[in-house]
Formats: C-alpha cells, sequence, structure tokens
C-alpha cells in the first residue's frame, strides 16, 4: 500500500513538473536568450551575459515604427469594438428569446471566420468602396483597415464579455432608475454604466491584446506599413536574432507587473469589502496600509525596473565577447586548415578581423556563426538566397564559396553541402512580397 | 399632494395571455389601497401599468385626472418600491436616496440635506454613508421607500415590499408603513398576497384572481361579507359546505346539504337564488359555536384532533358533510374535549355566507 501510495505522489509530481515544464519552459529559455551574446537565440553554448540586445533592439527602426503602428491600431480597436460589443450584448440581453439565438449566431460569425477570410474581405470591401466614393486615400489606409479589420472580430470578443456580466445586471435597476425620474440616458449612464465598469476594462484589455498579437487579419489589412507582430514575422523569414527574445523578456515583464497590481489590487479590494477583521487590520495598521496599496507595490515594481534598465545599461559586455569572437575564430582557421588544404580562395581572401569592441548589430554580418541559420543558408528555394551564388552539386569540394568567404560554416546547411539533396533548379526567389519595408 | 388614480376597463394581454382582465376602479386621493391575490394573478402587471413600464391592451390609466397613455415612468407622478426593492448596489445609502434629485438636477448641498432629513424619517440618521450591503432587510426597506419618497410622487406605489422580511420584522413594518403613510399623506397603493398586510394596512383592498378583481371593499367587509367563494376562502380561514338551494326569503336562504340537513345563511352580494342554485355556504371556525338547546343551524361531528395554541384551541372535526375547523377562545376552562368525541356545533346565520360555487382558492 505504502509503496502504491509513494509511487502515486511521485507520478503526481513528476506531472505537474512537465505540466509546468511545458508550459512555462519556453518562456524560461526564451528570456535567457535574450542575455546571451550569441547572435542565434540559443542558451548553449553561452558566450557571454550581455544586455546588447535591448540596445539592438531600442534601434531597430522597422519594430519601433511597428510598435508604434501596434499601439495606435490597438487604441482605434478599443475605441470602436468596445462600444459595439455594449450595443450587443445590450442588443441580446433585450430580445426576446427567439430573436436573441438568431442574433447571438450572427454576432458570433465573426470569431469562427478564419482570420485570413476577414482581412481580404476588408481590403476587397473598403477598396471597392473607396473607388465608389472616388478614390478616398484614408478608406484603404493600412492602419484604417488593419482596425476595422480586427474590429470585426475583437467586437465579438467584447460582447462575450459583456453578456457575462449582464446576466448578473438585474434590469429592474435600471427601470427603478426610470421610474425615479431618470432619463434613459441618465439610467444608462449612472446606474448600467457604473455596473458594466469592471467589464469595460476586461473587454478593453482583451482588445487591445487580440488586436497587438493579431497576424492573419493583420498582415493582409495593414498593406504596405507594418505592425509590431508583422514585423517579427518577417524578422524570423529573414533569420532571428535575440533581440526578439529582448522584445518577450519586455512583454512578459510587463505582463507580470500588470498582473502583479491587479492581484494586489484585488485582495485589497475584497479585503476591505469583506468588511471585518480583514478591513479593520488594513485600516488599523498604517504601514500594512500602504504596503497593501496597489500604488505602492507599483512604484516598487516600477523604481526595480528602472534599476535594471540602469544597471544592464551600464553593463558592458565588449571584452566578453570580443573573446569570444577571437576564440570562434581561431577554431574556425583551424577548420579551414583541416578542411581545405589546398584552397586557394581562403589564402586569397581573409577575414576581415572584426573591430573587437564593436556591439554585435542586427545584421550580424561580422560574427562568424551569422550564416548558419539566417534565411540565407536555409535550404529552400523560397529562401533568399544570395544570388550571386548559384550553388553547383560540385560544391562539396570546395567549401568557401566566393559568396561568404569568411564563414567556415556558411554552407554547411545550404542545399549544395547537404548530402543527397537536390540542388535547387529554379532560380534564387527574391524575398517574400508581404513584408516591405516600411 | 395627492391624486387620484382611475384605473378605466384596463386590460392588458401578453400574447394571447391576459393577466388583467378589465379592471375598473378608482382609488381616492390619499387613501391606503391595496390589490390582495395569490402569486401570478396579475398584481404586479397591474402596478408597472399604473406606473408605466407596461401599457394597457386596452383601457385607459387616469392619474389625477389625466390619461397617461405615451407618458414614460420617469415623467409620471408615481414612485415604485419594487418587490426586490432594487437598490442600487454601487452608491451609498444616502447616494440611493437622493438619486432621484440628481437625476433632477439638484444641487450636492440640496441633495445631502434632503437625504438627511429622509434618513430621519425613517430612523436612520447618520447611516447616510453606509454601503446598502451593509444594511439589514429592514433598513434596506425603509431606504428603497425614503428614495421613493424623494422622487415627491403623488402617488407611491408597493409590490410586496415586505415578503422578503421575517415574520417579526413584516408585523413591525406592517405599523411602520401605514405611520409613514400617515405622516407623508400620500396615496399609497399597495400588493400584496398576504391577507393579514392588507387587512391590517389598507383602508380599500381589492381581491384578486386571475386578472380579476373579485371584490373592492374595507377590510371588514372583505372579511366578514365576502362576494364570491374565490374572496371566502383566499382570505382568511374558512369551513366550506356544498349543498343546493332550498329557498330565499330576503337575504335569508336555506340550503340543502347532501346529507339532507337544511342550513340557514346570509346570501352573498345581495344576490337572488332561485331554487336548485349549487351554492357554498362559508362559516369562519372562530364563528362556529357548540350547540346548545336552542340552537339551530346545527352540524353533528365527531373530534379528530386538537391543536392548543395558547389564546386559542383550533379543533378538527368531521362532519358527515365534510371536515370542519372549530376555533375556541381560551376562557380559562379546561378542556373537555377528547379526540373521538362526538359533539354538536351551531353556527349564527348572520354570519354564514351562501355564495354561487366557484372555483376556490388553494388552502
Ligand atoms: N412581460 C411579460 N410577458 C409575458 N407574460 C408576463 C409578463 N409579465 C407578467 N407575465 C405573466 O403575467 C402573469 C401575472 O404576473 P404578475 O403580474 O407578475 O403576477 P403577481 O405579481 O400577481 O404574482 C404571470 O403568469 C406572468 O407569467
Ligand atoms: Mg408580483
Amino acid at each position: 500500500m505504502n509503496v502504491g501510495k509513494g509511487l502515486n505522489v511521485l507520478l503526481t509530481a513528476l506531472f505537474i513538473t512537465l505540466f509546468f515544464a511545458f508550459l512555462f519552459g519556453p518562456l524560461v529559455i526564451m528570456v535567457i536568450t535574450a542575455f546571451n551574446s550569441s547572435v542565434f537565440p540559443r542558451i548553449s553554448p553561452w558566450d557571454c551575459f550581455t544586455t546588447d540586445w535591448f540596445r539592438t533592439l531600442a534601434g531597430d527602426r522597422m519594430l519601433l515604427s511597428g510598435l508604434l503602428n501596434t499601439m495606435i491600431i490597438g487604441a482605434g480597436v478599443i475605441i470602436v469594438a468596445v462600444p459595439v460589443g455594449l450595443a450587443g450584448a445590450l442588443a441580446l440581453a433585450e430580445a426576446s428569446d427567439r430573436l436573441r439565438s438568431i442574433l447571438y449566431t450572427v454576432m458570433i460569425v465573426p470569431i469562427l471566420l478564419p482570420g485570413v477570410v476577414i482581412g481580404i474581405s476588408t481590403i476587397i470591401f473598403w477598396n471597392w468602396l473607396s473607388y465608389r466614393l472616388g478614390d478616398l486615400e484614408f478608406l484603404t489606409d493600412g492602419i484604417f483597415l488593419s482596425i476595422l479589420g480586427q474590429v470585426t472580430f475583437i467586437a465579438a470578443y467584447s460582447m462575450l464579455v459583456f453578456t457575462s456580466r449582464l446576466q448578473r445586471y438585474d434590469f429592474g435597476l435600471t427601470e427603478a432608475a426610470l421610474d425615479l425620474g431618470a432619463t434613459p440616458g441618465q439610467a444608462f449612464r449612472k446606474v448600467l454604466l457604473p455596473f458594466l465598469r469592471p467589464a469595460i476594462a476586461s473587454a478593453a484589455v482583451l482588445a487591445f491584446l487580440s488586436s497587438a498579437e493579431n497576424y492573419n487579419t493583420t498582415a493582409f489589412t495593414i498593406g504596405a506599413q507594418s505592425t509590431f507582430t508583422t514585423v517579427l514575422a518577417s524578422k524570423v523569414r529573414y533569420g532571428i536574432n535575440p533581440s526578439i527574445s529582448a522584445v518577450a523578456v519586455i512583454i512578459i515583464a510587463i505582463t507580470l507587473v500588470a498582473a502583479i497590481i491587479n492581484e494586489v489590487h484585488g485582495r485589497r479590494r475584497h479585503a476591505l469589502l469583506s468588511g471585518g477583521r480583514a478591513r479593520a487590520r488594513i485600516m488599523g495598521n498604517p504601514i500594512l496600509c500602504i504596503a497593501g496599496h496597489p500604488a505602492f507595490v507599483a512604484l516598487i515594481l516600477l523604481v526595480a525596473i528602472a534599476a535594471a534598465v540602469v544597471a544592464g545599461g551600464r553593463y558592458d559586455s565588449s571584452v566578453c565577447t570580443a573573446r569570444i569572437l577571437e576564440e570562434k575564430r581561431a577554431l574556425q582557421e583551424k577548420l579551414m586548415q583541416q578542411m581545405t588544404p589546398a584552397a586557394p580562395a581562403s589564402e586569397t581572401t581573409p577575414a576581415p578581423p572584426p573591430p573587437p569592441t564593436s556591439p554585435p548589430s542586427t545584421g550580424g554580418g561580422l560574427n562568424p556563426y551569422s550564416g548558419v541559420f539566417g534565411g540565407g543558408s536555409l535550404p529552400g528555394p523560397a529562401n533568399p538566397a544570395p544570388p550571386a551564388t548559384p550553388p553547383s552539386p560540385s560544391a562539396t569540394s570546395s567549401p568557401s564559396a566566393a559568396g561568404q568567404p569568411t564563414n567556415p560554416y556558411a554552407n554547411v546547411f545550404s542545399p549544395g553541402n547537404l548530402p543527397g539533396a537536390a540542388a535547387p533548379s529554379s532560380p534564387p526567389a527574391p524575398p517574400s512580397t508581404s513584408s516591405p519595408p516600411p | 399632494m395627492t391624486k387620484t388614480v382611475n384605473l378605466d376597463h384596463v386590460t392588458i394581454r401578453f400574447g394571447s395571455y391576459t393577466a388583467v382582465d378589465n379592471v375598473d376602479l378608482s382609488i381616492a386621493g390619499g387613501e391606503f389601497f391595496s390589490f390582495l391575490g395569490p402569486s401570478g394573478c396579475g398584481k404586479t402587471t397591474l402596478l408597472r401599468c399604473i406606473s408605466g413600464f407596461v401599457e394597457p391592451t386596452a383601457g385607459r390609466v387616469l392619474i389625477g385626472g389625466k390619461d397617461m397613455r405615451g407618458i414614460g415612468p420617469n415623467k409620471r407622478p408615481t414612485a415604485l418600491i419594487f418587490q426586490n426593492l432594487a437598490l442600487f448596489p454601487l452608491m451609498s445609502v444616502a447616494d440611493n436616496i437622493a438619486f432621484p434629485l440628481e437625476v433632477r438636477g439638484v444641487s450636492k448641498r440640496d441633495r445631502r440635506r434632503r437625504a438627511d432629513q429622509l434618513l430621519e424619517l425613517i430612523a436612520l440618521a447618520g447611516q447616510g454613508d453606509k454601503k446598502v450591503q451593509e444594511l439589514s432587510g429592514g433598513q434596506r426597506q425603509r431606504v428603497a421607500i425614503a428614495r421613493a419618497l424623494a422622487v415627491e410622487p403623488d402617488i407611491l406605489l408597493l409590490d410586496e415590499p415586505l415578503s422578503a422580511l421575517d415574520l417579526k420584522l413584516r408585523q413591525h413594518m406592517r405599523t411602520e408603513l401605514r405611520a409613514i403613510q400617515k405622516q407623508v399623506g400620500l396615496t399609497f397603493i399597495y400588493i400584496t398576497h398576504d391577507q393579514g398586510e392588507a387587512l391590517i394596512m389598507s383602508d380599500r383592498v381589492a381581491v384578486m384572481s386571475a386578472g380579476v378583481i373579485e371584490q373592492i371593499d374595507v377590510p371588514a367587509a372583505i372579511y366578514d361579507r365576502p362576494r364570491t367563494s374565490f374572496v371566502a376562502s383566499f382570505v382568511g380561514e374558512t369551513n366550506a359546505l356544498h349543498g343546493k338551494v332550498g329557498a330565499q326569503e330576503d337575504d335569508v336562504v336555506a340550503l340543502d346539504l347532501p346529507s339532507g340537513r337544511r342550513v340557514f345563511g346570509l346570501a352573498g352580494g345581495n344576490r337572488r337564488y332561485r331554487p336548485g342554485d349549487a351554492c357554498t355556504i362559508f362559516i369562519r371556525p372562530e364563528q362556529l359555536k357548540l350547540a346548545t338547546a336552542e340552537s339551530f343551524n346545527r352540524l353533528p361531528a365527531s373530534v379528530i384532533d386538537i391543536e392548543f395554541e395558547g389564546s386559542t384551541r383550533h379543533i378538527r372535526l368531521e362532519a358527515e358533510e365534510a371536515q370542519l375547523r372549530l376555533t375556541l377562545m381560551n376562557e380559562g376552562t379546561p378542556a373537555s374535549l377528547a379526540p373521538g368525541d362526538r359533539l354538536e356545533l351551531s353556527f349564527d346565520p348572520e354570519i354564514a355566507s351562501v355564495l354561487p360555487s366557484g372555483p376556490m382558492a388553494k388552502a
């Protein structure tokens, strides 16, 4: 019996561990990679602790302008989707039973539709309308279209949030307000709206998050512009570096801070509302009263973050990165000597030694590993391979092709070097058309 | 100011369902008027019609002589106290009471002053800053009344306002409500399914059944002179004996019971019966007596059981015609009755009502 019980506990513990590892493992790994100086996001081999990826991020024009667009679109979506969702929920609440189920289905359809369909139909419709109205520019603007496209389904999310809140609303309260002399507008503003305030906040947050993370619809509606997600997506396509992990760290930090403040706020509110001893304890003790206040907690968290930012800004990893770079170059030379005993090309074009103090750049052109997973060296005709080097089956005998003379690994995965891989017969495709620079 | 309320042949239908059927009555200014009826008989619907949430399907509602058709609830001189009170949970007590003033644009200072006055009226002075949830049931009740009074309505409509309270509080609030009504002198229209409330507080009572007004009268008349079988069986306890009319002279009716016995009572509602009409005679348990030598209207019966309730004894008896209930005052003499005893009951014809047999209230 005891053995069985012990086994049970063990299995449960194992399951829980695995479950959390599954949930949070990727996040933890990603956070760690943001501080590794390696150009590709990874945790081993560990190169150097660095905060440079945040600097890289801060200097990334594309990403920042995408972020700005995301903010604008998010704000627009909140402004439109929340009232529309509220109106829908109110209509549902007041409709008769038969009408309600029809109305509900109609309003829920945009959630069920693939985002791509919404995206395409939005462009087509508004382009047509714009054309019909005599080429109204703003009707085909990427931000305008993205807001509208996203609102079609995010308004339905808002509606669901409001519907669940309204289920607990006693419409007798609105009647009471009317009976007491309020106009319908006053009854709405003074009675229903305060009741819905938590739902409005939830709906706004949900709307913003759904808008910010949306890709399917936005990829179509944004047109020549870009948002945070479309920039990220194109980055992944062109080869990522840990500045993406740095983005993740920032997002996770913001989420955590918001969650902590929300939790503190909720607990305090609960304690105060429940009255009795919990409340007396908070009100009676000035330290508890201040320490438990959400604003105070927010202040502490902000100070901690500011400290982390300042400390990170001071930290200089250049010495370490220079050393690592040197080691790699040595290794590389050794490999080159081993692999190409008679390759005149490598002799004639030696690698230009990178300046040891330069921070890693986004392009990573100077880094020995930059090409490994860079789009240019991934197999497949869709990837933008360097146009100048159509790989030939005979490349195996001369690994340092003319295109990337400095990097011994550059061609390891290139199509021509893969044993058995068919050489792409098509010419190298141009970069994907959906993500042009802004 | 007080205003009269006239319901002019008001009918309210929901689809094919008739919730209120041809109600025609008028309520005087300053009157405490109650609608009494079982749950689902259309009382709330009628009240919502007076306050403007429901338009009558047919007929008119007049307040102070003015037709109210098309006038919304917020424009009528009525204030409704909802069955569940409908206090605003997110506002303080004072804000609840001052709400009608707020929406009328009264300044904050005046609002506060008026709220304080009303809090005093309902004996909750100094508790204006509390949350509604922090009050007891009876206090919330009074807040709802104060909030309605803040409207300065001509007519106060109350929808079973005491039904959520426990018995003690309910009895206390009855007197309190009546006192408030006397003090402010408004027309009160009160809805209840509790006959005790209706009889104690009201100037007049309308008994309703299935959307129809059965009788409108002062409380004593409702109890002593019911006009229909429904009223007789719904208001108070009663014994019902079915039979056929033998003869009628003036308003005294001779009713032949199935057992062959003939009893006498008064024709309810000044009706004229013909011999052979199916009728029911109603006798209150406290108006049944133990028969003496000279009594007539005799009913032999045997005791089933006895409930002792301090001031009274409730005795269940089996008569040939029906089961009977008898209430005897405790007059200090030791109880000489025991289950199984046979005895003879009698009643005064003056207090027994003979009414056409019809639908009766469920016990
Ligand atoms: N809005 C409505 N739609 C349909 N039927 C209703 C509506 N309001 C009330 N009723 C019906 O009218 C009848 C009377 O209801 P109500 O006036 O609330 O009764 P009471 O207050 O006497 O208990 C009930 O059968 C109820 O189902
Ligand atoms: Mg009711």
